[in-house]
């Protein structure tokens, strides 16, 4: 189990520093820089000013030499400045995590309570109306793009009850703030509860074909004691991996879903900062996502050994 | 017990089916949900190819006078900020959607099954080595690696394919990876081996074939992905740039503003990306209960 | 086709020990719905079984022996499959007349079942001991801890060492032949009257064999239980069961008494199986007929969507003439308490 633990941690490692030479090389490539966007944008070009915000910023440096600052100043905390607000990349990435991650977690709670009950259902019920129906649901979860649904919410909203549900001001009551994240978390829940629910449904499916369910029909368990005693508690462990995942992986739905409801969380920024080549931001926050990411899985193989007494890590 | 009707059963059991046509009316009654999807994937198609034929006005030209016109006689769908026709930008919207849905899922599909299958039956340092980059490739969401991609490559239709193509190539890859682990270990291919036939026609007779129906079942799955992809990307004003009618840049301009003013404006587009998704979704879950005996449901 | 269940019950020859007969299937259908057509899985089957006996039933894989045993547990998957016709007395109860509550009392309980995939039967995230005692809290009303109590009282009498021990592991940390003795010990918890193993052994090393056999005929005796023992294997036969019926391609095509068939069969199928296998005691005489050498039976069991008109071996019959062809033979009682279905029983 050690071992094991250190080879995990070692990956972990590796794929971060992967992705730090993955997201470097793909900035380096992008057409233009900052110093152009802004030139651009004033409508004039004088290279000398041009040229004295490149080095100002570092940019004339070799990429080589470019790296190794950001890494070096990465490993001892200081992720520099962005290049837009000049204020210490810390600074503004730090406060909007507490936002997104608010709206992840609601969002990952709203699909876990319906994705996996509902889920267990249309398994139970397999070829009735019913399942046909939660299917027909679940498909159209993964098909709706989240923006759309966002701005269907909006309409909605508009046509009921007269007001848009965006965000305009930081909310001052946590119940305040529930309603105001709650919108948001079900358009970009909605997707995740589809996949956790279809994932549910496939896993149970396959669980209900294998011989130990007969074995317990032959042993005279009822049906409610064959799908939620013997199957669930078998069913629900592939479930496990993709709800680590998702949790992970919503900050894509967020992004779009932040945008539609004026959110300032992370997810948002992330694309403010790739329209502006705010280097910074960006390197640091995908290196965070990664992270987070990388983190998530391993917490999700460590919590495979609580709940598969098969598994092991043997060294 | 009671009496059965032999005939009634055995024609749900989908006994006595000869023919290609009955074999069609079979799987669409058996597969009634794919079916569907088939039909809007069709006419999907259809709208992409003919285009130009079902509609009259240019999906570019502007028009002053029908700015935010509301759908009525003449404007279908009634008309953007511009006044350029809602109709007929939603059907050119199918081409962009298409080309890029299809485009990218064959080109991650194909470096997918190159890199797999090399990966698989290599196995050594180029296994590991690859196994690493899938593992970084995966660590980033589908949408922020496409967003990475999108931007460094620049806003353009070719680029926008390339830059969704990527983070699919390492899902088609581990999946065919794993499968080609399974085949070469199989009776046949051992045979094959020992009976002297070269391992790299060994890979291309006996592996590839076998990776086609987990292919399909994944190429379709990430049909649907693809064209989402590119809606968010164009959406966020990183994808397919004007003056091509994107769905998803068609919805980025008219967003938040026109949900009170010009609902057509957000309903039909995104209508239009929600219907060819959920209708390729459609298709392959029916692929997949068809091609993957052990997903059958 | 047109015989009624009547007319079977009474050429079966279950009636010979009527009171004491536990179990009697009585022109037993089963038929499963395919893309190919339907499949007499189960064809008309009948037999009896009394206390504290052991019959085995023999055949080729896909001769129906497995869904005749699946359908007296009544667990036939459907669709596609279904019971369609006959009766499976239970001490005087016809399960398949219950309703799906009133069978599910049954099983586990009155009559249960173990398999041939000891590796993949048991639950793999349940402890032994929790799958022993669901059926013990199930059908005898007992506390979880009055059932496990039980449920390592069954394990002592299965044979496994420290018991107390192993309520606690999961079926993974338990070898093959461990799993098949917690097996037994889940379906034996509630003293069932009638067992069904379905190729108990067949998963399990040559060794272990033996050892699970000789498990299943000492607690039969110790608890009068009836025992099916569905098998391939005639040497299993030879070394277990009083009374042997053969089927093929789902219907019995002979029946008797182990002494009895292997001293004497009729069915060219029976004496194929036999000439198939190594030479046993009781067989040497048979062995000696082919000149001591190990015979295979030519072709393979037929689709059972497509089965020929008359008898269904005579394909692969070397006796096989017009006759067989066109008609399948009677099921008769051809020497004392030995019955047959072939035309040329008594050459």
């Amino acid at each position: 189990m050690a071992s094991y633990l250190v080879k995990r941690f070692l990956l972990m490692i590796l794929t971060l520093f992967g992705m730090s030479v993955l997201i470097f090389v793909m900035l380096r490539l992008v057409p233009g820089n900052i110093a152009d966007i802004v030139f651009e944008a004033a409508g004039m070009v004088d290279d000398a000013d041009k040229a004295q915000i490149e080095a100002d910023l570092g940019l004339d440096q070799p990429i080589v030499v470019q790296y190794g600052r950001w890494i070096g100043g990465l490993l001892q905390g200081d992720l520099g400045f962005s290049y837009v607000s000049e204020r210490p990349t810390l600074e503004e990435i730090g406060p909007r995590i507490p936002i997104t991650a608010k709206l992840a977690g609601l969002a990952l709670f709203f699909s876990i309570l319906f994705g996996i009950p509902l889920g267990v259902i249309s398994a139970v019920r397999q070829n009735t109306p019913l399942d046909y129906v939660l299917r027909v649901v679940s498909l159209s979860g993964l098909s709706l793009p989240s923006f759309w649904l966002a701005l269907l919410i909006l309409m909605f909203f508009v046509s009921f009850f007269g007001t848009i549900p965006i965000y305009t001001r930081p909310p001052e009551t946590w119940w305040g703030e529930l309603a105001l994240y709650s919108v948001p978390a079900a358009a970009v829940g909605f997707r995740s509860s589809a996949l956790i629910m279809r994932l549910t449904r496939s896993s149970m499916l396959e669980v209900l074909r294998q011989d130990y369910i007969r074995t317990a029909r032959a042993m005279g368990a009822s049906d409610n004691s064959v799908n939620y005693f013997h199957a669930l508690k078998n069913a629900v462990l592939p479930v496990t991996t993709i709800i680590g995942i998702e949790a992970a992986f919503l900050i894509g739905g967020l992004i779009v879903t932040e945008t539609v409801f004026n959110i300032p969380g992370v997810a948002r920024f992330l694309v403010e900062a790739i329209l502006w080549r705010d280097y910074p931001i960006v390197q640091n926050l995908v290196m965070f996502i990664a992270l987070v990411v990388v983190v998530i899985n391993f917490l999700v193989d460590l919590l495979y050994v609580v709940l598969d007494p098969r598994i092991k890590y043997a060294d | 017990m009671t009496s059965t009707d032999h005939s009634v059963e055995l024609a749900k059991a989908g006994a006595n089916v000869t023919g290609w046509w009955s074999r069609l009316v079979f799987l669409a009654l058996r597969f009634p949900l794919g079916a569907f999807g088939a039909v809007i994937v069709a006419l999907f198609v259809f709208a992409a190819i003919f285009a130009d034929a079902i509609t009259t006005v240019d999906p570019t030209s502007t028009n002053a006078a029908k700015s935010l016109a509301a759908p009525g006689p003449g404007v279908l769908m009634g008309a953007d900020f511009m006044g350029r026709d809602m109709y007929s930008r939603v059907v050119h919207g199918a081409r962009i959607s298409l080309a890029v849905g299809v485009g990218s899922t064959v080109l991650g599909c194909l470096f997918g099954v190159i890199i797999g299958l090399a990966s698989g039956y290599l196995l050594g340092w180029f296994d590991l080595l690859v196994q690493r980059v899938i593992d970084i490739m995966q660590a980033l969401p589908l949408l922020v690696m496409a967003l990475v991609m999108a931007a460094s490559l620049g806003p353009s239709l070719q680029n926008t394919i390339i830059a969704i193509s990527i983070p699919l190539i390492p899902n088609v890859a581990r999946v065919i990876r794993s499968n080609t682990l399974a085949i070469r270990e199989l009776p046949y291919v051992e045979a094959a081996r020992a009976q002297g036939m070269s391992e790299l026609r060994i890979a291309v007779r006996h592996v590839l074939p076998n990776t086609l129906a987990p292919l399909i079942v994944l190429g379709t799955a990430q049909l649907g992905a693809a064209i989402l992809t590119e809606a968010s990307l164009s959406f966020l004003g990183l994808g397919i740039p004007e003056p091509h009618p994107s769905w998803g840049r068609m919805l980025s301009e008219s967003a938040a503003e026109y949900v009170r003013t010009a609902p057509w404006l957000v309903i039909f587009p995104g209508l239009a990306i929600s219907l060819v998704v959920f209708g390729t979704n459609l298709l392959g879950d029916a692929m997949r209960d068809l091609l993957d005996p052990r997903q059958r449901s | 086709m047109t015989s009624t269940t009547a007319e079977i019950a009474a050429t079966a020859p279950g009636e010979r020990v009527i009171g004491d007969t536990v179990l009697a299937v009585e022109g037993l259908e089963t038929v499963f719905y395919t893309r190919a057509g339907m499949v007499r899985a189960v064809d008309r089957v009948s037999f009896s079984l009394r206390a504290g006996e052991t019959l085995a039933v023999v055949g080729e894989s896909g001769c129906g022996k497995s869904m005749t045993a699946l359908s007296i547990m009544r667990l036939i998957p459907d669709p596609p499959g279904r019971i369609v016709g006959g009766k499976v007395v239970l001490d005087g109860t016809d399960l398949l007349q219950l309703s799906e509550p009133e069978m599910r009392k049954m099983r586990g309980n009155r009559v249960s079942m173990i398999f041939q995939e000891p590796m993949t039967s048991l639950n793999p995230v349940l402890t032994v001991g929790r799958q022993i005692s669901q059926a013990l809290m199930m059908h005898q009303g007992m506390s979880r801890a009055a059932a496990m109590e039980r449920a390592i009282e069954m394990l002592r009498l299965v044979k496994v060492p420290e018991p107390a021990q192993r309520v606690k592991e999961y079926p993974h940390q338990l070898s093959g032949g461990m799993r098949q003795r917690v097996m037994i010990a889940m379906a034996l918890s509630c003293n069932p009257r009638v067992l069904v193993a379905d190729e108990p052994t067949t998963a399990l090393d040559v060794t272990i064999q033996a050892q699970i056999l000789d498990l299943i005929l000492e607690l039969q005796k110790k608890l009068g239980t009836a025992v099916i023992l569905i098998t391939h294997d005639l040497a299993v036969v030879a070394e277990t069961a009083q009374r042997v019926i053969v089927m093929y391609a789902g219907r019995k095509v002979e029946e008797a008494t182990v002494e009895e068939l292997f001293t004497h069969p009729r069915h060219p199928y029976t004496r194929g199986l036999m000439a198939s296998i190594p030479r046993l005691g009781l067989m040497r005489s048979q062995a000696a007929q082919t000149g001591g050498r190990l015979q295979e039976i030519p072709g393979m069991v037929p689709p059972l969507f497509d089965l020929p008109e008359g008898c269904a071996y005579a394909p692969r019959c070397e006796r096989a003439d017009d006759h067989c062809r066109a008609e399948y033979p009677p099921y008769e009682e051809k020497r004392p308490a030995h019955w047959t279905a072939c035309w040329h029983a008594d050459d």
